[in-house]
């Protein structure tokens, strides 16, 4: 990548265990751009660690090095938490899995919006109303102004997820990690969740790190593909070129997830040992 | 392959070895924890002086020396002696006895009796838990000292009396975490798993649901020594549980009142003896709620 | 499929949990030996039509009845011989404080079943758990391991018919795969039935001969598992279901 957003070599996660620190990111190495990566793996690879040690969201006792952490220029390894703090929400943004947990159950969804910009940008109020309903707007949400009235418990799950995307893009950050953003959601509304992801990362040319468990999910989603497998990245390649990956891991997992036009009587099943797996 | 690897073995080879493996990490835990082994030793040397009394006290609890009264603490008496020229140390160490047997026998009667009424209460939910709740929330208003007042009144006086009022002051606390618990997994699909092996209600409860609430029991009871025992102090020092002359701490203190400004030790050594025990289960509760804990303990 | 008694008869099922119906007038036979499947996504009642034919939502008005024999509104001993459910949660369906050699001795002590050390073992082979897992804990188990017990423990009093309430969907791909052969080598060595739930088609794909497709507490349609290499369903919301489903991105990845 030429213009690249965001670069990081070497980058590595431990946690303390009573039989000595755990790395659960073992030198981990990426550059993204303008542009949609993704990051599959199964749980325990390591992949949620990566997206959390990007936004340098490792809580102690966990412990986070790396050789280069440069987000568009600045260090941020070198960074105070002050300015880590200001970075994230206002330049990177993160979804997670589920909005129940992630949304104030006591605030009214305008507020919680209007919140997230606030803490970044100083507007009068009936800017940042304007800009609330413009951005519920933006995640296709009908009726903004009603739903800005309404407090997490009254929505649905696909429509939490789609105010916390709103809640997350309202500082138009530069670089978006979504991890899993959808698992919680049922089939006919994860497709509208990654649309609308899609369509605004595309829209507004951001950068977007999409981590999930889903091979066919990010193949359809993303331009590049990264594979990690017990904290290391076993392979990457372009979206386009999934179906031809080399290394047997992911090839495993392609042919473990059963097919809507199934006819085989068993699906082939991971040889563990050949990684030392789990 | 020794005790240790043997203790720690990820796969053991018979249901003994896999529980002497939890508890040796449990315990491994509790040494990892000083305040909690200072409590443990404060608890065993109760025990200790409880069980070996006549062998550690030098003299007769109740035998009185009406030459040596109120003498201040020394090489022959370390605690002085009482108003009777009874060594208090003697009585301090038979005391432990009789403290040890309150604590007991009220932990005996009330932390079953509240586990089970809370635990049916919780499962059951609806009428049965309305019933059962309210009950307990009619003894929980009262003040404890004051039931207890009320009972020793109405039984009359004495140790065994204290005890039942006690008893019957402590279980609705224990009802309620019971209950709270029985609460947060009566929905799970454990139990709903064991219903359609075709187990009974009672089965249910008495082999899944309730040993998954004695640990915060086993820690709330502890914690609640210090109380039981201040409590059973109080009764003793308003003359209504253990009677002269057995050597109650409460009892104790309440003869030295007398005394206090002369002969300040009568009443202060059966004091310190309650605040060291009653401190010492305070910081053995919390260490076993460090290493019992639900939340917590399980998780490699 | 085979048999010629129907395995599980639902008629005119209706399900209600306190005062709202949430599953209206559900009507659906499954053959002895078959696979079936529930389909539905959150909120559509598939899984409260398997609590109600265990017993564990007994607010329900109409016919149930398995291997012939009407079910009562709570579990029973004799039902339990007959049938079996495993859980959704491999985490929440296993009592914490107790070995799996204690959850798989529990149905055998209920029934009162002796030869109990023997018949454990060979359960755990049949499960494919090594018998070093006998006397570890859930949590020295991974998610994979959990389930093969919660299967175990459903197998043990030797049912008929087993109901399967998403026995995969809290699992990675690859061990979904092996918990997906399992289940099916189980289904052609003993003859069972499975009624199954699931939001996933594929899995459907797999594993079942028919489907039963869920919307707002009603079946919407009824069709054959091969239905889904041609997606030509009779309902609307079934070929929405199944456009949703990734039925386009299967064609490519063909290795």
């Amino acid at each position: 990548m030429s213009d690249s957003l965001l670069e990081i070599e070497n980058l590595r996660v431990s946690f303390p265990t009573p039989k000595g620190r755990v790395e659960v990111v073992k030198g981990l190495s990426l550059s993204v751009g303008r542009e949609r990566l993704g990051i599959v793996g199964e749980s325990g690879s390591g992949k949620s660690m990566t997206g959390r040690a990007i936004l340098r969201l490792i809580r102690k006792p966990g412990l986070l090095t790396a050789d280069k952490m440069r987000f568009d220029g600045q260090d941020l390894l070198g960074l105070s938490e002050r300015k880590m703090r200001h970075l994230r929400g206002a330049r990177m943004s993160m979804i997670m899995q589920d909005p129940k947990f992630s949304l104030n159950p006591v605030m009214t969804i305008g507020h919680q919006i209007a919140e997230a910009l606030k803490v970044h940008e100083n507007l009068p109020r009936r800017e940042v109303q304007a800009r609330v309903i413009e951005m519920l707007e933006a995640v296709r949400i009908n009726n903004p102004e009603a739903v800005a009235q309404m407090y997490p418990h009254q929505v649905s799950g696909g429509m939490g997820q789609r105010i916390m995307i709103a809640m997350m893009l309202i500082p138009r950050p530069d670089l978006l990690i979504a991890d899993e953003p959808t698992s919680a959601l049922d089939v006919s509304v994860q497709g509208q969740v990654l649309d609308l992801i899609d369509a605004l990362v595309r829209e507004k040319g951001m950068g977007l790190i999409l981590i999930s468990h889903d091979l066919n999910l990010v193949a359809r989603y993303c331009d590049r593909i990264m594979v990690m497998h017990g904290g290391e990245v076993v392979e990457t390649c372009a979206a386009q070129d999934l179906h031809k990956a080399q290394h047997p891991y992911t090839r495993g997992l392609l042919a473990a997830v059963p097919k809507m036009k199934e006819t085989r009587s068993t699906l082939p099943v991971l040889d563990r040992s050949a990684w030392g797996g789990t | 392959m020794t005790t240790k690897d043997w203790l720690l073995d990820e796969s053991p080879t018979s249901r003994m070895q896999a529980n002497a493996g939890r508890a040796y990490r449990m315990g491994l835990a509790m040494l990892g924890n000083p305040l909690a082994m200072l409590g443990a030793a404060i608890v065993l040397v109760l025990v200790l002086a409880a069980a070996f009394a006549p062998w550690i006290a030098p003299e007769s609890p109740v035998g009185q020396n009406l030459q040596a009264r109120l003498l201040p603490p020394s090489w022959d008496h370390w605690m002085g002696t009482d108003e009777l020229g009874r060594d208090i140390f003697s009585r301090v160490v038979y005391g432990a006895r009789i403290t040890l047997m309150i604590v007991a026998l009220v932990a005996l009667i009330s932390a079953p009796l509240g586990l089970i009424i809370g635990a049916i209460s919780g499962y059951f939910g609806g009428w049965t838990d309305k019933i059962l709740m309210g009950l307990t929330d009619v003894f929980l208003s009262m003040p404890k000292l004051i039931l207890a007042l009320a009972f020793v009144a109405a039984l009359g006086p004495g140790i065994e009396n204290a005890i039942i009022a006690i008893a019957i002051t402590a279980w609705p606390a224990y009802a309620r975490i019971a209950r709270a618990e029985t609460l947060t997994f009566r929905n799970a699909e454990f139990i709903s798993a064991t219903r359609l092996l075709g187990a009974s209600h009672t089965r249910v409860i008495l082999s899944h649901v309730l040993p998954l609430c004695t640990s915060s029991m086993i820690v709330r009871v502890t914690l609640d020594m210090a109380g039981i025992i201040l409590t059973a102090a109080g009764l003793g020092f308003l003359g209504l549980g253990a009677q002269p002359p057995l050597p109650e701490w409460g009892a104790m203190i309440s003869r030295g009142r007398t005394f206090i400004l002369d002969q300040w030790w009568v009443a202060t050594m059966p004091g310190i003896a309650i605040i060291v025990v009653s401190l010492g289960f305070c910081f053995l509760g919390d260490g076993l709620r460090d290493v019992l804990d639900p939340k917590q303990g399980g998780k490699s | 499929m085979g048999g010629h008694m129907s395995a599980i008869t639902l008629k005119n099922l209706d399900i209600s949990y306190g005062t709202t119906k949430i599953v209206h007038d559900v009507n659906i036979e499954v053959a002895e030996g078959e696979s079936f499947a529930l389909v539905g996504e959150s909120g559509s009642g598939k899984s409260t039509v398997l609590k109600a034919i265990a017993g564990l939502a007994p607010d329900w008005t109409g016919e149930v009845s398995v291997l012939g024999k009407p079910c009562l509104h709570k579990p029973d001993r004799r039902f339990a011989e007959t049938c079996q459910m495993v859980f959704q949660d491999p985490y929440g369906s296993l009592h914490p404080r107790k070995a799996v050699d204690m959850v798989l001795r529990e149905p055998l002590r209920v029934h009162g079943i002796g030869n109990r050390d023997a018949r454990i073992a060979e359960m755990l082979n049949a499960v494919g758990l090594d018998q070093r897992f006998r006397f570890r804990f859930p949590h020295q188990l991974s998610g994979g391991q959990r389930q093969r017990v919660a299967i175990a423990r459903a197998l043990m009093l030797e049912p008929k018919v087993m109901l399967l309430d998403e026995p995969t969907s809290a699992l990675d791909v690859s061990v979904q795969a092996e918990i997906l052969n399992l289940l099916k080598a189980l289904r052609a060595e003993q003859n069972l039935t499975y009624l199954m739930v699931t939001h996933s088609l594929p899995v459907v794909s797999f594993m079942c001969d028919r489907l039963a497709v869920m919307n707002k507490g009603r079946v919407v349609e009824i069709a054959q598992a091969k239905q889904l290499h041609t997606g030509d369903f009779a309902h609307a919301y079934t070929r929405e279901l199944y456009a949703a489903s990734g039925a386009e991105i299967d064609t490519e990845d063909t290795l």
